[in-house]
């Protein structure tokens, strides 16, 4: 994320996105460069004031002269970098993620409290995915409601890991993690504890905000009223760079 | 829907059926309201939980299944309507993901038909054997047992999204439903 005052020895580079000549911090990435001039990149576990995590690889995009894609997220720019971010390669290789995303765990959207306000139903709607073209997996994942405000449904999730970073850099809590393997891998509070059993956890709710499906939603919600704010996020973590 | 003073010679043929599915999708189809006479002009429907008709017709040029697969019966008429149709169209979210029908796939067969047919009935519990089509284990959409040629995603998809599908069939064109229609929609 850029921070609020540029420091003096850092460079500008002059670089080549879709064919429009830009120049950029030599210390911004790809995609930070992309948004800035409003060139559409897709992604899931990318966003904007957490750190980076490279999971999703729904922002890959094509730089010249390298036969393997780049993560756009996680490659700074450089001079004379010429990208490419809207190939048919990457149409097809976008699309194929976003129908194993959907055929992993059991994202129903119809009966989806995020549903209309979903980051993956969006993106698979935006990516051209009308159908799913490998099998659906079919095995069911444990819901968590003992959080008195807060609900966890690993059925909708799909390891973005946005809610274990907020709550680690921004809330300062860690009450979020990673555990297993593979399908087997699951967010968790604690050490694998009932969300409402937490110690660590202080209620905020910035990882329901940041939760980019109907993963973690609060409590009391029905179909479609989920509706998630993040724009506390940039500003708060701005400002804890600024310290 | 033909009519006695139109000839019905150079309009396409359109067959309709509901599988695993609650027949909304058909619903939303009926929800074109007055456009439905214009499509009249354009279309036959020759085949339908819409009309009277009893045999699906040896060649039609446009199939429409609503619901998923989840018994033999499914099964059957999806393989029929493959069969018969030149193009065939998965409409709404059970045809095309599972969707509703398919989260029983989370449980044993077995066990839902307990929960229907003995748990939660009062009188005579039995699970049926006759006259119904045997249910299979696994829930599929349409896409997984017969080649689908166009998919309209929607929960229902919006009668604007049907229609804009059929308008650009009729047209000649191949429509994008990703533009008008998205899973849950």
């Amino acid at each position: 994320m850029p921070l609020p005052v540029p420091q003096p020895n850092i460079r500008v580079v002059t670089l080549k996105i879709d064919d429009q000549d830009l120049s950029a911090r030599e210390d911004e990435t790809i995609i930070e460069v992309c948004r800035e001039h409003k060139i559409p990149v897709p992604s899931l576990c990318y966003l904007d004031g957490l750190s980076v995590w490279g999971g999703c690889r729904l922002c890959v995009v094509e730089i010249a002269g390298q036969g393997r894609l780049s993560a756009a997220c996680s490659t700074r720019v450089a001079e004379g970098m010429h990208v490419h971010t809207n190939t048919e390669r990457l149409q097809r290789y976008r699309r194929t993620i976003i129908e194993m995303l959907f055929a992993e765990r059991n994202h129903v959207c119809s009966v989806c409290v995020s549903n209309g306000h979903c980051e993956l139903q969006a993106l698979g709607q935006s990516c051209g995915v009308d159908h799913v073209r490998v099998p659906y997996r079919q095995t069911p994942y444990p819901v968590d409601s003992s959080h008195e405000s807060f609900r966890l449904d690993h059925n909708r999730c799909i390891l973005c890991t946005r809610c274990v970073r907020v709550c680690d850099e921004i809330e300062g809590a860690h009450t979020w993690d990673v555990m297993g393997r593979g399908s087997d891998c699951l967010v968790i509070t604690d050490l694998a504890l009932p969300w409402g059993e937490s110690e660590t956890c202080t209620s905020c709710g910035k990882c329901v905000q940041v939760c980019p499906t109907g993963a973690l939603v609060k409590q009391g919600t029905s179909v479609g009223e989920m509706v998630k704010d993040q724009h506390f996020l940039p500003i708060l973590a701005r400002r804890r760079h600024a310290r | 829907m033909s009519t006695t003073t139109t000839s019905t010679a150079n309009r396409i043929t359109v067959a309709t059926t509901w599988l695993d599915g609650c027949s909304g999708c058909h619903m939303s189809f009926l929800d074109m309201d007055e456009r439905l006479v214009d499509l009249a002009q354009q279309i036959d429907i020759v085949y339908s939980p819409l009309v009277d008709t009893k045999e699906l017709p040896e060649q039609v040029d446009i199939g429409i299944l609503e619901g998923s697969i989840s018994s033999e019966d499914d099964l059957e008429k999806a393989k029929a309507f493959r069969k018969h149709c030149t193009l065939l169209i998965s409409l709404g979210d059970c045809a095309v993901t599972g969707n509703v029908p398919a989260i029983r796939n989370h449980f044993k067969l077995s066990d839902v038909l307990d929960r229907a047919y003995r748990e939660n009935v009062d009188l005579q519990p039995q699970i049926p054997t006759k006259s119904v089509p045997v249910l299979l284990t696994t829930v599929k959409p349409i896409h997984s047992e017969v080649e689908v040629d166009v998919f309209v995603p929607g929960c229902p998809p919006s009668a604007d999204a049907i229609w804009y599908v059929l308008s650009e069939l009729i047209a000649g064109r191949k429509p994008d439903p990703s533009q008008v229609t998205r899973f849950g929609a």
